[in-house]
């Protein structure tokens, strides 16, 4: 009999599975639950960039492309950065198309990060960075964002988690699961602790797009920090390509030598067809970008204005496609309240605190999906809450 | 007004409330604007997007091109008139190219479509020809997609 406990890699059985395991087997019981809680757009890749993909097929390039990506990728991506985020990185040096924003994460991480450092990540926040930090032999430390300052990192909680072993602050905005966002002046002021350090920032602006309201700014616009961060960003949201796996990471042409490297040995090259897909996106796709984004935004403040009318208490999400609505007036824990509406009224949200402890007494409501399930859901929920 | 106008034209169900609250405007502005639409014929109507096959109404639809000889003045709009004003007509278009007109309409068979041009349509003065094409299949209109493919794999579970 093998004893696999002993066999099998100590860091990676210390990753321990999500928090909310069981709520999500209830959910695999209730298949036909509307769904507030997948978080990835309702919309299909737009009929031409499929067709792009296509098209590449047909013409038979199923190899390898060079390790970075396609270059005429590359230079699409350079362009629209600048063109949109007023950003210039140099598409031979400095870009790397990846499987997803996840390896762009991934790979960011591991190429600056030595065992024992530590890595500062604000939660609530997505669940990958804590398990790639502690399998590059780092250290997560977790920051809470709080309600009261819409979930965004202020430089008060950044300074108070600096520690001279600090290497890396992760800045996950827009922000999966509360939407917040941060502005230019809140990304001035973490810069403004960042300057005279030598701590790096892993932008994950994968849900750039998906800015309402103000546009978006990049951490790495302002003064100082273009040769601290190390930026991440993708198709997958802004343009519905997530089966693509098409993301890509941009930082300072010493550091992208070292991703490139792993990046290398692990990949060898992000998928033929999604990357040809991806140049018809950059090239044509701006517009439909726009259309998505109007669409989310209709959903958005219709959302908020339902929960608030139910008389809980929602902050003004900005960003990606969530409200984060606080539950602590049902008087239930999140789990709780989730799992017996989902029972109750087949309705489906996720627990706030499968996104870090501090997302206790709040739930995720994705708003990527049609207004009419978003109406039936919000109709069902008010059922609920008035049999509480 | 223009992202209003878009909404409604997607789904005219929304209602003033509704529509205020996706805008991010009052409804009494969205009532104001939805009545100066109305007024100025900006909106002509609210309708439903039916897909007739899948009833059990007999009907065919013909797209039928006309050429005309325009007429002093009026140009083509008198014989566009003429031919618009019958119920059973759908659309009329002037076309550039080799056409004038480009006429569809609606009957219940083969037959009552082919009266009308023969008994109707040609005989107006000013047609100089008709050719009547019918539409076998409707695939998309008004942008909604004509039975479409249902497929719903298992739903993936990831946050």
């Amino acid at each position: 009999m093998m004893d696999y406990n002993s066999i099998l890699s100590d860091k990676v059985k210390n990753i321990a599975p999500s928090g909310i395991r069981r709520f999500f087997d209830l959910l695999e019981d209730k298949p036909d639950a509307i769904s507030l809680g997948v978080g990835e757009p309702d919309f299909v890749t737009p009929w031409h960039i499929r067709d792009a993909g296509v098209y590449s097929l047909e013409k038979g390039f199923t190899k390898y492309t060079s390790n970075a990506g396609l270059m005429e990728l590359r230079r699409e991506i350079s362009n629209y950065l600048y063109r949109r985020f007023n950003l210039y990185y140099d598409p031979k040096r400095q870009i790397i198309v990846t499987v997803g924003g996840s390896e762009a994460i991934d790979i960011g991480i591991r190429a600056v990060v030595n065992p024992g450092e530590e890595v500062i990540i604000p939660i609530p926040s997505f669940v990958c960075y804590g398990p790639l930090v502690t399998l590059a032999g780092g250290v997560p430390v977790y920051v809470e964002t709080k309600a009261e300052n819409e979930f965004r990192l202020t430089a008060d909680e950044l300074k108070a988690a600096i520690t001279p072993k600090t290497k890396l602050v992760v800045l996950p905005f827009p922000n999966n699961p509360t939407g917040a966002i941060m502005e230019q002046k809140d990304l001035e002021a973490i810069a403004e602790v960042l300057r005279d350090t030598n701590i790096m920032v892993l932008s994950d602006e994968i849900y750039a797009e998906l800015s309402y309201g103000e546009k978006h700014v990049s951490i790495a616009n302002i003064p100082d920090m273009y040769e601290r961060t190390i930026l991440i960003n993708g198709f997958s949201k802004s343009h519905a390509m997530t089966g693509w796996r098409m993301g890509y990471v941009c930082a300072p042409k010493e550091i992208v030598k070292q991703m490139v490297k792993i990046h290398q040995y692990l990949i060898m090259s992000a998928p033929t067809t999604s990357q040809y897909a991806a140049i018809e996106a950059m090239r044509e796709g701006d517009k439909d970008v726009e259309m998505m984004r109007n669409e989310y935004n209709y959903r958005r403040r219709y959302l908020l204005d339902e929960l608030r009318k139910m008389g809980l208490d929602a902050f003004e999400a900005k960003g990606a496609f969530y409200v984060f609505p606080c539950i602590k007036s049902t008087g239930l824990t999140s789990e709780e309240f989730c799992e017996r509406l989902l029972m109750a009224q087949s309705v489906a949200v996720i627990p706030g605190n499968a996104f870090g402890d501090c997302g206790e007494g709040f739930v995720r409501m994705c708003y990527a999906t049609s207004l009419e399930q978003i109406k039936e859901a919000l109709r069902r929920m008010r059922l609920f809450l008035e049999t509480l | 007004m223009t992202e209003m106008l878009r909404l409604l034209e997607k789904d005219a169900r929304y209602t003033p409330a509704e529509l205020a609250t996706m805008l991010g405007k009052r409804e009494e502005a969205v009532r104001e604007d939805i009545a100066a639409c109305e007024n100025d014929n900006i909106i002509l109507g609210y309708g439903a997007v039916i897909d007739w096959e899948r009833t059990t109404e007999d009907q065919v639809t013909a797209l039928i091109q006309v050429k005309i000889a325009p007429q002093r003045n009026d140009g083509y709009d008198r014989i566009a008139e003429r031919i618009y004003q019958f119920d059973e007509v759908e659309c009329v278009y002037l076309m550039s190219g080799s056409y004038d007109l480009a006429v569809i309409l609606t009957e219940k068979s083969l037959k009552e479509i082919s009266r009308f041009v023969y008994a109707k349509l040609a005989p107006i003065e000013g047609v100089t020809s008709t050719a009547t094409h019918f539409i076998m299949k409707k695939y998309k209109d008004k942008n909604r997609i004509f039975s479409p493919v249902v497929e719903q794999e298992e739903r993936p579970l990831y946050i």
